[in-house]
């Protein structure tokens, strides 16, 4: 087994911008190698009859002052060029990876002096601080390669900073530490080989950098000195004739662009190839269609939210929401729990109309206070859902607009939705935000969203939906985020909402326990479907589905018997782009036969319109899962 | 030093809000900055191997000569009381003579510093008015190509601008004289006579960072579109231009603001080179005939005065920062 | 010999004037083959005290015990391993799984690679991974790992911070059964850092409550959790135990339950928990004391800091 990041550097190779990238800079490594070599005498040949001539076909370039042929010269140019710079571009990395790992190799006080000067000498452009250096290294070659060698130093020893900084953060060197590693095998075990593929980038980028300024340095005079010639020189020399006879000066000028291209494009797609991890994409199956089971609400003008066979589908045939069905009514609770992958967030965005392309939703229905959302005409969905459809969302800090004051988010819905002006619409966010009790309201609003605790946030998000005057609010994961005292808080904001003006609330949730506590109603979703749909004064004891019931028993809580060991579930969640054949949970679940092997059992009610979906639900019955029927491992 | 220090810490007890508290930090910033840049082009004379005015003068001149030069240098005393003088010539402007011409450095800077900051102020606001283009342009082509679509426009938008971004000025300068100038002739291809001979210059120094910037604003715009607050934004049902522009713009501009300082302060440093290509009677001219002259009190005058640009470009942007980003004033410390 | 004890232990960040103290003149005991379960909110000090524990941090004041003996006096690996919460940053991904490990059994000894295959199959894991990549394991998978290799050092104390947080809820049970059965097989001391009391509550002998860089309260698991004595502890058993019920509470009481937590770069003067407290100066008025005396932590097995500790 190869590390795991050898193949993506092959992958760099099989993009068209690399395989083409790669190509032009191995041809301008070979010909600095062999140009010199092989050309060098007809480019010193001096021939005094052919001075300063145009193209010809013995001179395809022409020629210069002295007669010589400019094509040669170029092309034995090459090596000068090249070599100087990647000399410089070591001088650069060397310096810049010494100074950028300081605050390891030296601790972090005499770290913080090193960081403080590289941070005041990045600020300086680098061709300046290579002018600078070659005042004080002399005018020449060598002065020039240590001069731009030491401006690009600050900053390759900034992203080196940057990069250490962040690895050195991980768990991984942490561990290493207390395991006693000394600072020198710590950098070059752990913390160099994981910031080794950005350096490379960089470093690739930084060649193609020094060669561009090396051209430069040559063309004022300040790099290489005649009768040696590269690039930047004869550039200089060509300028002087470029009325009589321009090719002398775009010949070289043209290889300085495409050399430089070259390191540069192959930098970037390096860069591309790295950082490009695409999902493997695994044909499946069409599902066929299942018997649904209908939503046990009946309909009536209480009816908020009605799905059925609601599914969400991504190209290259992932489905990861699989014919969804349910139904809320005004001021009902109703809470989805499920692992991470098994489809969640998606239902909650697809019933929310946020589902982003390419990603597809597709129901047999899917009504908003009696209205078909996919059939209503774009405006009028808006308008309706603006009002009085409300989302909060798990992370409290990045959901808001970090450059906008809390006050204006609340206020644009109103400005947008009821048509009010700046002035009644802050004064609506400031009324909301009360309502919410957000303290000091009026001020609060004026502050920006890193000014608030996340438990404000969260409540300032629920003012938003507030805003209008909601008959659904969807909370994806709203406390997961915070603390378990303000976890509380939040919840029983979102209660009182609902006790007072009837609003139904749908809570998802990884943790069982939390929408136990809150919700009336349970879904239990996996693998992209929902596998039982029960009251929560059901749970623990009367949960009917495998899976249900090992989740109870695998998460503790504060009831669970401490002299037994927790069940076990083995296996791991479904990847959705490798559903199953069969029963998605048939892997995992210690009843599984043929049957669930074959064929995925449909979502059923009984007669109190519990639903739940598996063949073996009424031999198992209602008996709670024993860690002893549990495989033990992963 | 300390003194720098000390002060900002009474500026920060005075300091309020976080936009005294941000300003005070910013100011001692830059200071040290400065401190570092004076202190770097003193010794700058005093790093070169071997001694400085007897590399000026040459290797024929008598050694009374050299000896009589560096006493007028004040090259006989220790180095301390050399760095105390010069700071003492830098507050009261004098920042000593030129060898090659006798002049004082400051009056041969005032001679030549107009030349240069026109140029530099030219480039600079066609580069914001290409960037005022850019804008639009980078957030468009964000939008349509997405998730992948409109593979042809990426690419061609892409390899243009990068293309465009990876060719230095001084290449671009020459191409532009060779089509400009020789082929077609519009405009002169040197020297500072008239407003249509600042047109080439001016392009070659800006299109560069412009199509860099454009391009920068496409990746930004495309990472801000997958934010939450822009699912946030969409969950209260904005029209998409309210979107875009209140919610995604904003955000996508200041990422690339501050590599747009960057670039501003490279511009400056690429007037050099520019200088040169259209033998144009600035700064960048006169630092590299007084390098290849060994006029060093010449040369650290002017890197002083690059330094000092580059430095008010930075402070320029970070002010910007804040102004946009509430959260910059209040980060690092 | 492996108590742990955290004697007036502080741990301060940053400078003078924006500094904060995160852990402050924090006393704590791990008993010998007792697992102490640490709780509290994030920003408590918790995770500090654990790195300030193996030595990632340095300490301000005050000093930690290993048996008696300073942890800081021991040169090379100390018996304190430490397992982290992020499975997927807690492992190198550049090396395999059987090299991480290895690095971490002492040097000089022989048999490194039976050792690591022992380690491996303590863990539930079988010997033939050793040669796979943490990116070919679960969540779950590389949590076992981390714990091998903390157990490669031959640690007699393990330090624990928030382990099972990241992990699925169908995964989580597993690694706490891992944690229980090598415990009591090694006879392990073990302080386990948690923001969740009823993970706490089924791994621990001990709880501790830190709020605001300071322990509120310790004692033996069952009587802090059948009577707690500090009302923060109360709060937080409530919040994890009692369904979620708007109610209608007094005014001051849900005043006080909505207030926010208290910014750690500024900490209330006296108790730091009076600005929250259902039983404080925000709701009683005859309750000064706590605006203006820090409580000191009283009572043994089960101590509490609460002027009030007496009363509910």
């Amino acid at each position: 087994m190869p590390s795991p990041g050898k193949s993506k550097w092959a992958g760099v190779l099989r993009t068209p911008v690399g395989v083409s990238a790669a190509t032009l800079l191995a041809a301008v490594l070979l010909l600095a190698v062999v140009a010199p070599l092989l050309w060098s005498d007809e480019a010193a040949a001096v021939d005094t009859g052919q001075i300063l001539r145009g193209p010809s076909a013995e001179h395809w370039m022409g020629t210069d002052g002295l007669g010589r042929d400019v094509f040669h010269r170029v092309l034995v140019a090459t090596g000068l060029s090249v070599g100087l710079a990647l000399l410089a571009t070591a001088i650069g990395v060397l310096t810049g990876l010494l100074l950028g790992a300081a605050p390891i190799l030296l601790g972090a006080r005499a770290g913080r002096v090193v960081s403080a000067m590289v941070n005041i000498a990045v600020a300086f452009p680098g061709l300046l601080l290579a002018l600078f250096f070659a005042v004080v290294f002399g005018v020449g070659a060598s002065g020039a390669v240590l001069a731009i060698g030491f401006a690009l130093a600050p900053a390759f020893a900034r992203l080196t900073q940057t990069l250490v900084a962040k690895v050195s953060g991980l768990d991984y060197v942490a561990a290493a530490r207390i395991a006693g590693l000394g600072r020198v095998r710590l950098l070059a075990r752990h913390v160099l080989p994981n910031v080794a593929e950005p350096l490379v980038v960089n470093a690739t980028v930084a060649a193609g950098s020094a060669l561009l300024a090396f051209a430069g340095l040559s063309f004022l005079g300040l790099g290489v000195q005649a009768p040696a010639y590269d690039w930047g020189r004869l550039l200089a020399d060509g300028l002087a004739g470029l009325y009589i006879h321009p090719a002398a000066a775009l010949a070289p000028g043209t290889a300085v662009v495409v050399a430089g291209l070259a390191f540069n494009l192959f930098g970037e797609a390096i860069a591309k190839g790295v950082g490009l991890r695409s999902a493997p994409v695994v044909f499946r199956r069409r599902d066929r269609d299942e018997p649904v089971a209908p939503a046990p609400a009946g309909e009536d003008r209480r009816s908020v939210l009605a799905v059925e066979n609601l599914r969400v589908t991504f190209p290259g045939g992932t489905a990861p929401v699989r014919g969804v069905s349910f139904a809320l009514r005004r001021g009902e609770s109703v809470g989805i729990v499920g692992e991470s992958g098994s489809g969640k967030t998606l239902t909650a965005l697809a019933v929310a109309q946020l589902i982003e392309e390419p990603g597809e939703v597709t129901a047999d229905r899917l009504e908003f206070r009696g209205q078909p959302l996919h059939e209503l005409p774009d405006r009028t969905r808006q308008q309706l859902l603006g009002t009085s459809f409300a989302m909060v969302f798990q992370d409290p800090m990045t959901s808001f607009n970090p450059t906008q004051r809390i006050g204006r988010q609340l206020a644009e819905v109103s400005e947008q939705h009821h048509g009010l002006g700046r002035r009644q619409a802050l004064d609506r966010a400031i009324d909301r935000l009360q309502a919410v009790r957000v303290p000091a309201a009026a001020r609060r609003a004026k502050q920006f969203p890193h000014e608030f605790s996340g438990g404000m946030r969260q409540r300032a998000m629920i003012g938003m939906g507030m805003m209008g005057s909601p008959a659904l609010i969807v909370a994806d994961e709203p406390t997961t985020a915070l603390d378990v005292t303000v976890q509380r808080q939040v919840l029983r904001l979102l209660q009182s909402v609902r006790a007072a003006d009837d609003v139904a609330i749908l809570l998802i949730s990884h943790d069982i326990t939390v929408v136990r506590r809150f919700c009336e109603r349970v879904l239990v979703m996996y693998a992209g479907r929902i596998v039982e749909d029960l009251p929560a004064a059901d749970l623990p004891a009367r949960a009917r589905h495998p899976y249900t019931r090992a989740l109870l028993a695998a998460v503790p809580d504060m009831s669970t018997e401490l002299e037994r060991p927790l069940a076990v579930i083995p296996g791991r969640p479904v990847d959705p782009a490798r559903v199953p054949v069969g029963c998605a949970f048939a892997a995992r679940c210690p009843f599984a036969d043929e049957q669930c092997r074959g064929a995925d059992p449909p979502l059923v009610a009984d007669r109190e319109g519990r639903r739940v979906a598996c063949w073996h639900a009424d031999v198992t019955g209602g008996r709670p899962m024993m860690a002893e029927e549990v495989r033990v491992g992963e | 030093m300390t003194a720098l220090l000390s002060g900002a810490r009474t500026l920060r007890g005075l300091a309020g809000n976080t936009w005294l508290h941000f300003a005070a930090r910013r100011l001692v910033r830059l200071l040290i900055s400065v401190w570092v840049l004076v202190t770097a082009a003193f010794l700058m004379i005093h790093l070169i191997p071997g001694d400085p005015v007897r590399a000026a003068l040459g290797l024929t001149a008598s050694p009374e000569l050299v000896a009589e030069r560096r006493a007028a240098l004040g090259h006989d005393e220790p180095l301390w009381l050399q760095y105390v003088h010069y700071l003492g010539g830098l507050f009261s402007g004098d920042a000593g003579t030129s060898v090659t011409s006798g002049l004082p450095v400051s009056r041969v800077i005032g001679d030549r510093l107009p030349a240069t900051v026109e140029l530099a102020g030219f480039a600079f606001v066609v580069a914001v008015v290409a960037v005022v283009v850019a804008v639009p342009l980078g957030v468009a082509m964000a939008v349509l190509t997405r998730g992948g679509r409109r593979r042809r426009t990426e690419l061609s938008f892409t390899s243009t601008s990068v293309v465009l971004g990876a060719v230095p000025e001084f290449l671009l300068a020459v191409g532009l004289v060779y089509v400009f100038g020789v082929r077609l002739g519009w405009v002169p291809v040197a020297g500072r006579s008239g407003l249509v001979s600042y047109a080439l210059p001016v392009l070659a120094l800006a299109a560069g960072p412009a199509a860099v910037l454009a391009r920068l604003l496409r990746v930004e715009t495309l990472a801000v579109l997958h934010a939450d607050y822009i699912r946030t934004a969409r969950a209260k049902r904005l029209p998409g231009r309210i979107v875009y522009l209140r919610h995604a713009l904003p955000n996508a501009v200041t990422a690339t603001i501050t590599v747009g300082g960057l670039l501003l302060g490279a511009m400056v440093a690429g007037t050099v080179l520019v200088e040169n290509v259209f033998a144009w009677p600035g700064l960048g001219t006169t630092i590299v005939e007084s390098i290849l002259a060994k006029d060093y009190p010449l040369v650290q005058g002017i890197v002083l005065v690059y330094g000092t640009g580059v430095l008010l470009v930075n402070l320029a942007v970070d002010i910007a920062l804040a102004l946009l980003d509430p959260r910059s004033t209040i980060k690092e410390s | 010999m492996s108590e742990l004890r955290f004697e007036g232990v502080s741990v301060r960040y940053g400078g003078h004037r924006h500094g904060l103290t995160a852990v402050d003149t924090v006393d704590l005991t791990v008993p010998e083959g007792r697992v102490v379960g640490l709780v509290g909110e994030s920003g408590s000090g918790k995770s500090t005290l654990a790195r300030a524990a193996v030595g990632l941090i340095p300490l301000t004041g005050g000093r930690i015990l290993l048996g008696g003996q300073s942890v800081r006096r021991r040169r090379s690996r100390p018996p304190l391993q430490m397992v982290f919460q992020d499975p997927s940053s807690s492992l190198d991904p550049r090396m395999t799984i059987g090299d991480s490990i290895a690095e971490a059994v002492p040097r000089g000894r022989p048999g490194r690679r039976a050792e690591v295959i022992r380690l491996l199959e303590l863990v539930g894991l079988s010997g033939d991974r050793a040669r796979l990549y943490p990116a070919q394991l679960s969540g779950g998978q590389c949590q076992r790992v981390a714990l091998a290799r903390a157990l490669a050092g031959d640690p007699r104390v393990i330090i624990a911070d928030e382990i099972t947080s990241a992990l699925d809820v169908s995964i989580q049970g597993a690694v706490l059964n891992l944690v229980r059965d090598v415990q009591r097989e090694l006879g392990l001391s073990v302080l386990f850092i948690s923001h969740d009391l009823a993970v706490v509550r089924y791994v621990s002998d001990f709880i501790a409550v830190m709020y605001l860089g300071r322990i509120v309260e310790y004692g033996p698991a069952d009587q802090v959790l059948a009577r707690p004595r500090h009302p923060y502890t109360r709060e937080l058993l409530a919040a994890v135990s009692e369904p979620v019920d708007p109610g209608d509470l007094d005014p001051a009481l849900r005043a006080v339950a909505d207030t926010e937590p208290a910014d750690p770069h500024h900490p209330p003067p006296g108790c730091r928990y009076h600005p929250r407290c259902p039983m404080g100066p925000a709701v009683l008025d005859d309750r000064d004391i706590c605006r203006e005396h820090e409580p000191v932590p009283q009572g043994h097995p089960h101590l509490a800091a609460c002027h009030f500790a007496a009363e509910r």
